[in-house]
C-alpha cells in the first residue's frame, strides 16, 4: 500500500559547466508518494523550478530500468543510493521516511568531469573498449553457432560478468577513482569464453593500459563491488590481474597450446 | 466521409523493388545482381549512420568494416546506451536447434500470420532466411547466450509461435547483444573506420536535387547546429512508442528524426500499428514517468487470471480455484496464455473495463507463477526469470515468488515507419531506414523477439548489400558539400526553431504537454479505437498544439546543455505525428493486428480483417500541414500463403 512521505529536504549540486564552479542548492518537497521513483522525485522538482522560471536541474537517465547504465547520482555519499544491487532510477522513495534531507551530488572522480549539474562524461569507459574491448569477428565468417559449445558454467560466469552496465558507481565509490571493476568485468566476459581466447592476452593488455592512462590505481578497497548495481565480484579483477600478468611474458606463437 | 476522398491509388515512389522470382531465390537474386563497389573505392563514399542501437550499431561496424567512410550519431553519451539494450525476452531465429520442426518457412509464416498479413512477403521471408546468421554472428562476438549442459545452445518460446526458437541471455538478451554490436562498433572506432558523435541529435535532413545529401545536428553539449554531408544516410533511429508518454520506451526514444526526414519527403508508413504488451507493471500513481515491461516470457511458466467475481476483495492466495478465470487458457486453448501480444491485451483490457482488475487501482491481471514454482522448483524459476522477479520486486514492493504479479497492457513497439522498399531505401534516394524506425517486416503487429532479429538483420546483413547498390553508380561523381546554400538555409531553419521554442515565454513545460497529448493518444489511439474517438482526437491534438505554440515555457538558454529545450523539440514532433497517426487509424476501416477498431469485429470479438479494401500500405506524404498529409497505398499481394483469418484459438 502507498503512503505519502512529508517534508523531504532536498539537497542538489548545481554546477553551470565544466570549469565553473558549484553549489549545493536546497529545496523542499512537501509531499510525494512513496511509489515514486526517486528520478520521479526529480521530475517533480523540476517541473516546480521550470514553473518558478529557473532551469531544471540537469541529470542522465534513459531506460529507468536498470539496464542502461545512464542514471547516476550519488545519494547521501552512496553511489546509487542506500538501496543494494539497485541503479539510482529503480530506487523508490519508499527507501526515505518523511523530513528526511537527501543529498544529491554528481559522479565525483577525474576521469569524469562534471558537465552540468548531475551529469557527467563517463566516455573513457568507451575509450577502453575501444582499444580491446572486443572479440575481432567481423559480419559474415562466423560458424554455426552451435560448432564450438560452451560449457553451462563457462557461460553463467562470463554472463555474470557481462551484466556490467557500464554506470560507473564503481569509479565514483572508490577512494582512488580506479575503473578497475569495470574493466575486470569486461575482460572476463570475453577471456572466459572460448570464442574470447585467440586476443585473449592481446586484449587485457590492451585495455589495462588503456585504464592506467585515464583512472586511478587499484588498492584493494572493495568499494567498488558493494556500489555495483548489478553485483559484479571482486573476483574479476583477480582474472584480470592474471590474465594482464600473464600477457607481459606469455609467447603468443603458442597461445593455441594451452 | 471527407476523410476518404484522399485516398489516391498506387504511386510511382512506392515501388516496393522486390526481385522477381520464387520467394526463397529472391534475396539470392537480389544479391547475385547487385552493384558492387570495389574495395579500394568504398573508402571514397561517405555513409552516416544515425542511431547506434542495435541496427544503427551493426549497419556502422560492418559498413566501416567494409571500408566505407562512416560517421555514425547519437544523442547517447555512449553508444552502449541505445534503447535496444533494454529488450529482455529474446530474440528469434530459424535455426531449428531443437528439432521440433522450425524452418525458415515457418518463421516466415508465423512472422506474416503474426502480422496479420499486413507485411510484405518478399521481406519477411529474407528476414527469416538471415535470422540463422545472426545467432552465428553475435556467438562469434561473444554474446553469452543461455545454454543447456551440453554445452549447445538453449531455447525458449514467445507468443504467436509453436517452437521454441528464441535465443535469449537470462533476462538481458538485448543488452548482451547491443554490447555486441557495440563492441564491434568500438573496434571500427578505435581503428578510425567510423567517427562517432555522441550526444549529437539530428534535427534536420537534407535533401537536394531529390537525393539526401546529409544531416543537420544539434550538439547537446553546446547547442550548436551543424552541417553533415554524406553520399548515404541511414536513419536506425528506433520506435515513436513514446508519442503515448507513458511506454516502456526509455525515457529519450522520439520520433525526431524520421518525422523530419518525413517533413524533408520520406513517406510515412501505417503511423497508427502500434503495439501494446500484455505484461508491463501497471501504472501506481500519477508521478508515473514511464511504465516497466515485463518480459512476455514470463507468459511461458506464468498463468495469467482474474477473480470471476468483481466484488472479489480476498488477496489472491485465498481465492480458490473455482473462483478464478484463467482466461486465456479458457478462450485460446491451442496457444493459452502465449496468445499473441495484441489478443492478450484486449482480452486484459475486457476484463478490467468489466471491473475484475486486480490490483489497488483495479488496473491489473495476475501473472501467477505458483504452479511453475510447484512443478518446477524455486531455483528453476529463478534461474530463468530471476532478475525480472527482482526488477518486479524493486518496483511493485511485492515479491512474487509469494504473490501473483500485477500486470496490464502498455505502448510497446510501433510496427509503423518510414516507408521502405526492399533496400530499405525510404521515398527520398539515398535515405535508408533500418530497425524499428522503418516500417518493413512486422505488419500490423510484432512477434515477441522478432524485433532484435529485424535490427540486426537489417544492420548486418541486408544493408550492407543494398547500400553499395545505392552506391556503386555514384562513384567519381561530386556531391553536395556543407557549403551548399541547401544545407545553410536548413541549419538556419534548425537555429530558429529552437530559439523560438525559447521565445515563447509561455507558462507550462514540454513535459506537462507532453503528458497530455499522450493521454489523448491513448484514449482514442490506443489499444481499441472508433470513428468517434478518433475524430474527437483529431479535433483536440491540433488545439492542444496551438497551445504549446503559445503557451510553452523553456527555462534557461539554446547554449549549453538544456535538457528542457530538447524535450520541447521531440514534443514539437509527437504533435504532429500524432495527428498523423490518429488520421491513419481512422482512414483504415478495419481491424487488424494491434489496429483494433471497435466498428470491425466480429462476433466473438476478434479483429476482422477487410481484405478486399485494405490488403495495403498506408504511405503518407508530407504536405506542409500536420493535419493534412495525403495517403498514398502500396498493395499488398500474398503469392505464397493464403490470406487467412488469424485463429490462435
Ligand atoms: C522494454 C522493452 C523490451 C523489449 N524486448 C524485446 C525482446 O525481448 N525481443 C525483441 O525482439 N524486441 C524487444 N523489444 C523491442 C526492441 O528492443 C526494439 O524494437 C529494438 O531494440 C530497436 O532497435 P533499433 O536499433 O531500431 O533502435 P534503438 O535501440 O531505439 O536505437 C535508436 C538509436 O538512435 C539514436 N537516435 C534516435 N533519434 C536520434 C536523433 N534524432 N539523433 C541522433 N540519434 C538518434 C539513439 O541515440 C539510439 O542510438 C523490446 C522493447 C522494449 C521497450
Ligand atoms: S562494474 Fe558495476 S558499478 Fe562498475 S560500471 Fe559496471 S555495473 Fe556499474
Ligand atoms: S536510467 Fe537506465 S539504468 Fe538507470
Amino acid at each position: 500500500m502507498s503512503h505519502v512521505l512529508k517534508n523531504l529536504t532536498v539537497k542538489v549540486w548545481r554546477q553551470d559547466g565544466p570549469t565553473a564552479k558549484g553549489n549545493f542548492e536546497t529545496h523542499v518537497i512537501d509531499s510525494i508518494t512513496d511509489e515514486a521513483s526517486f528520478l520521479e522525485m526529480l521530475d517533480v522538482l523540476n517541473e516546480r523550478l521550470i514553473a518558478d522560471g529557473k532551469e531544471a536541474v540537469v541529470f542522465d537517465h534513459d531506460c529507468r530500468e536498470g539496464i542502461c547504465g545512464t542514471c547516476s547520482l550519488m545519494i547521501n555519499g552512496q553511489a546509487h543510493g542506500p538501496q543494494r544491487a539497485t541503479t539510482t532510477c529503480q530506487l523508490h522513495m519508499r527507501s526515505f521516511k518523511s523530513n528526511d534531507t537527501i543529498v544529491i551530488e554528481p559522479w565525483r572522480a577525474g576521469a569524469f568531469p562534471i558537465v552540468k549539474d548531475l551529469m557527467v562524461d563517463r566516455s573513457a569507459f568507451d575509450r577502453i573498449v575501444e582499444s580491446g574491448g572486443y572479440i575481432t569477428s567481423p559480419t559474415g565468417g562466423a560458424p554455426d553457432a552451435n560448432l564450438i559449445p560452451v560449457p553451462k558454467p563457462v557461460a553463467d560466469a562470463s554472463m555474470d560478468s557481462a551484466a556490467c552496465i557500464g554506470c560507473g558507481a564503481c569509479v565514483a565509490a572508490c577512494p582512488n577513482g580506479a575503473a578497475n571493476l569495470f574493466v575486470g568485468a569486461k575482460i572476463a566476459h570475453l577471456n572466459l569464453l572460448p570464442q574470447g581466447q585467440a586476443e585473449r592476452f592481446k586484449r587485457a593488455e590492451a585495455m589495462v593500459d588503456t585504464m592506467d592512462e585515464h583512472f586511478g590505481s587499484c588498492t584493494n578497497h572493495g568499494e567498488c563491488s558493494a556500489a555495483c548495481p548489478k553485483e559484479i565480484s571482486l573476483d574479476v579483477i583477480a582474472l584480470m590481474n592474471k590474465d594482464y600478468r600473464s600477457a607481459k611474458f606469455k609467447n603468443r606463437k603458442e597461445l593455441s597450446r594451452n | 466521409m471527407t476523410m476518404l476522398e484522399d485516398r489516391s491509388t498506387t504511386n510511382a515512389k512506392l515501388n516496393s523493388k522486390v526481385p522477381a522470382g520464387a520467394l526463397a531465390d529472391k534475396w539470392d537474386t537480389f544479391k547475385a545482381n547487385a552493384k558492387l563497389v570495389n574495395p579500394n573505392n568504398k573508402r571514397k563514399f561517405k555513409v552516416i549512420v544515425v542511431g547506434t542501437g542495435l541496427a544503427g550499431a551493426s549497419a556502422a561496424a560492418t559498413l566501416a568494416e567494409l571500408g566505407y567512410q562512416v560517421d555514425a550519431f547519437t544523442f547517447h553519451d555512449s553508444a552502449r546506451r541505445a534503447h535496444s539494450i533494454a529488450a529482455q525476452g529474446g530474440i528469434n531465429a530459424a535455426k531449428n536447434y531443437q528439432g521440433d520442426g522450425d524452418s525458415v518457412s515457418r518463421l516466415f509464416t508465423d512472422t506474416i500470420k503474426g502480422g496479420d498479413f499486413r507485411s510484405r512477403e518478399g521481406n519477411v521471408y529474407r528476414l527469416a532466411q538471415v535470422s540463422v546468421n545472426i545467432i552465428d554472428q553475435m556467438v562469434a562476438q561473444g554474446v553469452p547466450f543461455a545454454r543447456e549442459y551440453g554445452g549447445l545452445l538453449d531455447n525458449r518460446s514467445f507468443g504467436g509461435a509453436q517452437v521454441s526458437r528464441t535465443f535469449y541471455a537470462r533476462g538481458q538478451t538485448g543488452q548482451q547483444l547491443l554490447l555486441g554490436a557495440y563492441q564491434q562498433l568500438s573496434r571500427q572506432i578505435g581503428l578510425g573506420g567510423v567517427r562517432l558523435f555522441n550526444r549529437c541529435e539530428l534535427v534536420d535532413v537534407v535533401v537536394i536535387d531529390g537525393r539526401a545529401a546529409g544531416i543537420v545536428t544539434r550538439d547537446l553539449l553546446t547547442g550548436q547546429v551543424t552541417s553533415h554531408a554524406a553520399h548515404a544516410v541511414v536513419l536506425a533511429t528506433g520506435g515513436y512508442g513514446n508519442v503515448y508518454f507513458l511506454s516502456t520506451n526509455a525515457m529519450n526514444c522520439n520520433v525526431t528524426a524520421a518525422w523530419r526526414a518525413h517533413r524533408r519527403g520520406a513517406y510515412f508508413a501505417n503511423p497508427c500499428f502500434t503495439q501494446i504488451h500484455p505484461t508491463c507493471i501497471p501504472q501506481a500513481d500519477e508521478t508515473q514517468s514511464k511504465l516497466t515491461l515485463m518480459s512476455e516470457s514470463l507468459r511461458n511458466d506464468g498463468r495469467v487470471w482474474v477473480p470471476k467475481n468483481a466484488d472479489e476483495t480476498r488477496p489472491a492466495h485465498q481465492i480458490p480455484e473455482e473462483d478464478r478465470d484463467y482466461y486465456l487458457e479458457r478462450l485460446y486453448p491451442s496457444y493459452g496464455n502465449l496468445a499473441p501480444r495484441d489478443i492478450s491485451s484486449r482480452a486484459a483490457k475486457r476484463l478490467v473495463d468489466r471491473g475484475q482488475g486486480v490490483g489497488p487501482l483495479k488496473n491489473g491481471v495476475y501473472l501467477d507463477f505458483s504452479a511453475a514454482i510447484n512443478r518446477l522448483g524455486r531455483n528453476v524459476v529463478e534461474e530463468r526469470y530471476g532478475n525480472l522477479f527482482e526488477m518486479y520486486e524493486r518496483i511493485a514492493g511485492e515479491n512474487p515468488y509469494q504473490v501473483p504479479m500485477r500486470i496490464y497492457p502498455a505502448t510497446h513497439y510501433t510496427m509503423g515507419g518510414l516507408w521502405v522498399d526492399y533496400e530499405l531505401q525510404t521515398t527520398i534516394p539515398g535515405l535508408y531506414a533500418a530497425g524499428e524506425a522503418n516500417f518493413s517486416d512486422h505488419g500490423a503487429n510484432r512477434l515477441g523477439a522478432s524485433a532484435l532479429m529485424q535490427g540486426l538483420a537489417d544492420g548486418y546483413f541486408v544493408l550492407p548489400y543494398t547500400i553499395s547498390n545505392g552506391l556503386a553508380p555514384l562513384l567519381n561523381k561530386s556531391v553536395p558539400g556543407t557549403d551548399h546554400p541547401e544545407f545553410k538555409r536548413v541549419e538556419a531553419e534548425a537555429r530558429d526553431r529552437y530559439q523560438a521554442y525559447i521565445n515563447v515565454k509561455g507558462t507550462r513545460s514540454p513535459d506537462y504537454f507532453h503528458r497530455e497529448l499522450g493521454k489523448i493518444i491513448w484514449d482514442y489511439c490506443g489499444m481499441e479505437r472508433d470513428r468517434n474517438g478518433l475524430e474527437k482526437a483529431i479535433s483536440e491534438i491540433p488545439a492542444l498544439y496551438d497551445e504549446f505554440k503559445k503557451d510553452l515555457r523553456v527555462t534557461g538558454t539554446g547554449e549549453g546543455v538544456n535538457q528542457t529545450l530538447e524535450k520541447a523539440g521531440r514534443v514539437d514532433d509527437f504533435f504532429q505525428l500524432g495527428m498523423l497517426m490518429c488520421k491513419d487509424a481512422l482512414t483504415r476501416e478495419e481491424s487488424a493486428g494491434g489496429h483494433f477498431r471497435v466498428e470491425y469485429q466480429t462476433a466473438e470479438g476478434e479483429a476482422q480483417r477487410d481484405d478486399e479494401n485494405y490488403c495495403h500500405v498506408a504511405a503518407w506524404e508530407w504536405t506542409g500541414d500536420a493535419n493534412n498529409a495525403t495517403r498514398h497505398e502500396e498493395q499488398l499481394s500474398f503469392e505464397t500463403l493464403q490470406l487467412a483469418t488469424r485463429s490462435y484459438k
